[in-house]
């Protein structure tokens, strides 16, 4: 039965002289590998040598400030509904009085932990996110670690990193009780 | 001045033979990871030391390192004896090699050679059919079968292209009339004369000559005793830790003495052209005393003739990373029906020629 008319004919001829004697079959591979020798090799000798990332590369996570160094995450948990992977746990918690130079809005996360061994880095949260506040950066990766629980990633390590001091460069008002209370907070993880 | 009888001179240069020989062999395992790794696209070892370079030491303390296993039932002082002999047997042989020519000191003279015999040849090829017990003994003592099995394919195997091997190089001592490898290289570059190395007038023979010698070194499209992708690892099975290493190690010395043998029989050993006229330019025109001239023109040659030598491992190791391995029917058809009666063709053939005075 044929299906398609696709299928060749192989006939099965006599080798001729030059291909009993080998010798030519021969020198024709040694010459591929010859080429070989010489050509650009693929190995990235990683650790002195980075292959680029990708511009549109979807990396570590990060929990963005707005402009004046306030954290953007509202705890709407958006973003963990959208995460097929169920990577991401949240607690909001309400804003105090005082604390109106640390959270942008009147809701914040008290805690806020992605577990990168789940993460599958689709990029969804990203996509849910209201306040444009979680973003999957394009030029890190989550590191290899020894312990599984090192890799579920709390604020500590999800928020952009804003020292008090160049708070009060990009000229934000902190009162004095503020600068301690988010230098004991950034103390404390 | 050093005033050393003529055999303490010479033991100067068993010792250094013996030392290039081992360096040699262990450099062979780097090399031939980074060959295979650039054929291959990659780039090899590169983490030890720069370049990589201190890769052998590293997989030496690795080879010291491991457990030393002896399976139960084993003949423990055979199992030990296999790999020792078949180093033995492979360093033995690179002894009658002539690395260079003579060199003097004042009084001294000597040969860059280990031992200048006038039965080089057969020397090299009763000690390299030697190398088969150090396989046979390790096999058998391992009290396995499929150690044993591998070593039966491996005497086997050496022993059918050996033939072919010995037949082949008759057609050279033909020319030649002599068996000393001194003797075989000081005529393939005579002064004065416009004179070929043995490539010219053997072709066929040194092809069949190499053949052989990829197949008496076990090595690819030859390595039936040894194929680790197919069987479980042919001989040294049962071997770990450095008796295992040994058994490797054995075959990189095999690999650098072949192709000196070579480099020798057919490619002119440490002659290199223009060497005489280079040695009557110096004292002519420079006034180099004769034996100085001598002196670097010996020097010269030997590097040269490593030169040649490293040439030659380096196709060994392009080999391996081209052709796959052949059937083991094919193997013993090729020995059998093809290369033995080229060779026999070849000695009519140098016979015919010698008698109509062509070459």
């Amino acid at each position: 039965m044929q299906l398609t008319n696709r299928a060749k004919k192989l006939e099965k001829k006599p080798m001729t002289l030059a291909e009993r004697a080998y010798l030519p079959a021969i020198f024709q591979g040694l010459s591929i590998t010859m080429r070989h020798f010489f050509m650009k090799k693929a190995t990235v000798r990683y650790p002195e040598e980075v292959r680029p990332f990708s511009a549109i590369f979807r990396g570590l996570h990060v929990l963005k400030r707005d402009e004046q160094g306030r954290e953007r995450c509202t705890a709407c948990g958006l973003c963990a509904v959208a995460c097929p992977a169920e990577a991401i746990t949240m607690v909001a918690g309400e804003r105090k009085k005082g604390e109106e130079g640390l959270y942008r809005e009147e809701k914040y996360a008290i805690s806020y932990e992605i577990n990168m061994l789940r993460c599958i880095f689709c990029g969804l949260c990203e996509e849910a996110c209201p306040k444009a506040a979680v973003y999957l950066q394009a030029d890190k990766m989550a590191p290899p670690r020894y312990e599984r629980d090192e890799f579920i990633y709390g604020k500590d390590r999800l928020v952009e990193p804003v020292s008090p001091d160049e708070r009060s460069v990009r000229g934000i008002q902190l009162t004095p009780e503020q600068a301690d209370a988010l230098r004991n907070k950034m103390a404390q993880v | 001045m050093l005033e050393l009888p003529a055999l303490g001179w010479q033991s100067i240069v068993i010792f250094v033979v013996f030392a290039v020989s081992l360096l040699i062999a262990t450099y062979c395992t780097y090399a031939e990871r980074v060959i295979a790794a650039f054929l291959q696209d990659r780039v090899g070892p590169d983490r030890a030391g720069p370049y990589g370079l201190l890769q052998p030491l590293a997989d030496a303390v690795k080879m010291f390192t491991k457990e030393e296993f002896f399976p139960g039932g084993a003949n423990k002082a055979l199992f030990v004896f296999g790999p020792c002999l078949a180093m033995i047997t492979a360093l033995m042989s690179s002894a009658v090699i002539p690395f260079g020519n003579n060199m003097s000191f004042g009084n001294n003279a000597f040969f860059l050679q280990g031992i200048e015999v006038n039965i080089g040849m057969l020397w090299v090829f009763g000690v390299v059919s030697l190398g088969v017990y150090g396989v046979m003994i390790g096999g058998w003592a391992s009290n396995n079968k499929f150690s044993l099995l591998g070593a039966i394919r491996a005497a086997s195997q050496n022993i059918s292209y050996e033939l072919a091997m010995g037949m082949s190089l008759i057609a050279v001592l033909m020319i030649s009339g002599t068996l000393s490898l001194r003797e075989i290289t000081l005529q393939q570059s005579v002064a004065g004369e416009w004179q070929f190395w043995n490539i010219a007038k053997q072709p066929l023979g040194f092809i069949i000559f190499l053949v052989c010698a990829f197949a008496e070194t076990n090595r690819t499209p030859f390595d039936l005793p040894e194929c680790e992708t197919e069987l479980v690892g042919g001989y040294h099975t049962e071997y770990s830790s450095m008796k295992l290493g040994l058994y490797l190690f054995s075959e990189y010395v095999n690999i650098f003495v072949v192709s000196a043998v070579m480099s020798v029989l057919y490619f002119g050993g440490f002659n290199f052209p223009f060497q005489y006229e280079l040695r009557d330019w110096l004292v002519s025109n420079h006034d180099w005393t004769l034996a100085g001239a001598q002196n670097l023109i010996t020097l010269l040659g030997t590097v040269g003739l490593f030169l040649k030598i490293f040439a030659f491992i380096f196709f060994f190791m392009w080999i391996r990373w081209t052709l796959p391995r052949f059937r083991y029917d094919q193997l013993m058809r090729l020995g059998w029906t093809i290369l033995i009666p080229l060779a026999v063709f070849n000695i009519v053939l140098t016979g015919g020629l010698i008698l109509f005075g062509v070459i």
